[in-house]
């Protein structure tokens, strides 16, 4: 890695780590703050009392915009995870056998061919909305492009002399999947999972501000992005600039440092 | 004795590159194998050690097929080190994969002890050839093919890697299929000598002497 990919790695991690600290820290920090209504202090504007100024129901913004990025790294770094697991497992499954390859990039192609969000909305539908519900929709409906790399990736150490040579040498399957395909493949999980992230706080906050997502008594940045448009005519932008852009901070920084390891590794 | 009959093999949709091959190796025997590129040299070398499976005829040691599972008694060289190992791995995981060979041995090949903590991307070509040579030689292997493995080695190199290989195939009765297009080591490395050309094996006529000197040549102090 060279100077600037190298700083840019080192800046994206730190601001990846203070989002994920605020992230652990703002529940017990903030406590019931984000729901406490100042009827005195209705939509005030940004200023030196509330920072990011207040809601029509004078909730301090600041407080429900930290509170709605928790909740959005929470679900986002769970559907990742979920998404990623799906994938791999899905990958592993194709590695079983012709058949079963087929079966899986059938899977693929199929859930690649159905439009995201129609796929997210049908799903967290079914599923009944809330927190689990977008996890699941955003799992299930986004694993199919990390299972594609992964796939790939198996096939072509499936055939890897080295790997021929193991098994030769009298390495049972178990081992070789072990110590020689998921080492290979936890890197490409990694960086997987880092850019399955945005998308998924992305979709998350789509989904609420579609009403399948989250509920409206949580602050999750959807439902405030949702909320901030029934003020938007009355010139009260902070509603929705603050929420906004921590949304994309958090989703940009989470991008470039999935984007900067998967550089790191390729070369 | 690794014997091979009447072998048939072809990638889909290509005519058959063996048709009827057969060939038989000694326990302790040296048999050299040439041709022009593309005759099918690797493609026998690899049906012989199990990589890959004939459309017709069978492959046995000592009349038995080769086992599904364990460590196989005939075991396959490829020319390029570099694929032969796992890039993650340090240099000794990869040598005791199956087995850990003592260090009179490791010395024999040249192999120096502070390789062991290195990745094999820190190793020459000629280095990391040794590596797989001597982890190849497990005490069950019976048979080696050797494929073009000091083609792309210096002489000095070559002389280190094949009087490591020809001393344990030596004491431990190795059989080895040697596979190169340098005809005048075949024919100083070998008793006998094929010649693979349009699917078929032809036999050459007998080295008058293989070279003894491979043999007893004092080694090379490793570089």
């Amino acid at each position: 890695m060279n100077q600037q990919p190298r700083l840019t790695a080192l800046l994206s991690t730190a601001l990846a780590a203070l989002v994920l600290a605020s992230a652990l820290m703002a529940a017990a920090w903030l406590g019931d703050a984000p729901q406490q209504m100042h009827f005195d202090a209705r939509l005030a504007p940004p200023g030196s009392n509330y920072w990011f100024g207040t809601d029509a129901l004078g909730r301090d913004m600041a407080a429900r915009t930290l509170a709605g990025l928790t909740l959005s790294f929470w679900v986002g770094s769970s559907a990742a995870l979920l998404g990623t697991l799906i994938a791999l497992s899905m990958a592993l499954l194709a590695m079983l056998g012709p058949r079963w390859d087929a079966l899986v990039s059938l899977a693929i192609d199929t859930l690649l061919s159905v439009p995201h969000l129609l796929l997210l909305l049908m799903i967290a539908f079914a599923l009944g909305g809330g927190t689990q519900a977008v996890i699941i929709a955003v799992a299930l409906s986004h694993w199919p492009s990390l299972a594609r790399v992964l796939r790939a990736e198996l096939l072509h150490i499936r055939h890897a002399p080295y790997v021929q040579i193991s098994q030769a040498l009298g390495k049972p399957r178990r081992f070789i999947v072990r110590h020689h395909w998921i080492p290979q493949v936890l890197p490409h999980c990694l960086v997987g999972a880092l850019l399955l992230f945005p998308h998924a706080v992305l979709h998350e906050a789509a989904l609420s501000f579609l009403g399948v997502g989250l509920s409206a008594d949580q602050p999750a940045i959807g439902v405030l992005l949702g909320e901030s448009m029934r003020h938007v005519s009355g010139g009260d932008w902070w509603l929705g600039v603050f929420p906004g852009a921590g949304l994309l901070l958090m989703v940009l920084c989470i991008q470039r440092l999935g984007e900067t390891l998967r550089r790191a590794w390729s070369t | 004795m690794l014997n091979a009959r009447d072998l048939r093999f072809g990638f889909a949709g290509q005519p058959p590159i063996l048709d009827d091959v057969s060939l038989s190796l000694e326990a302790g025997e040296w048999l050299g194998l040439n041709g022009d590129s593309g005759a099918g040299k690797s493609t026998l070398g690899q049906l012989l050690a199990g990589y890959l499976t004939p459309q017709a005829g069978t492959v046995t040691v000592d009349g038995a097929p080769l086992p599904r599972r364990g460590l196989r008694p005939v075991q396959w060289l490829p020319q390029s080190p570099e694929l032969a190992v796992n890039p993650r791995w340090r240099v000794k995981r990869i040598l005791e994969e199956a087995w850990t060979p003592p260090a009179a041995l490791r010395e024999a090949f040249g192999i120096e002890p502070d390789w062991m903590n290195r990745m094999p991307q820190a190793l020459s070509g000629g280095e990391l050839q040794r590596v797989c040579v001597l982890r190849a030689l497990a005490p069950d292997v019976r048979y080696l093919v050797a494929d073009e493995v000091s083609s792309m080695l210096d002489p000095l190199t070559q002389l280190d890697l094949w009087q490591g290989l020809r001393q344990i195939a030596d004491e431990r009765q190795i059989g080895v299929l040697v596979i190169s297009h340098d005809a005048a080591l075949l024919q100083r490395l070998c008793s006998h000598r094929l010649t693979l050309s349009d699917g078929q094996l032809y036999r050459e006529p007998p080295a008058e002497q293989p070279d003894a000197q491979i043999a007893t040549a004092p080694r090379q102090s490793p570089r």
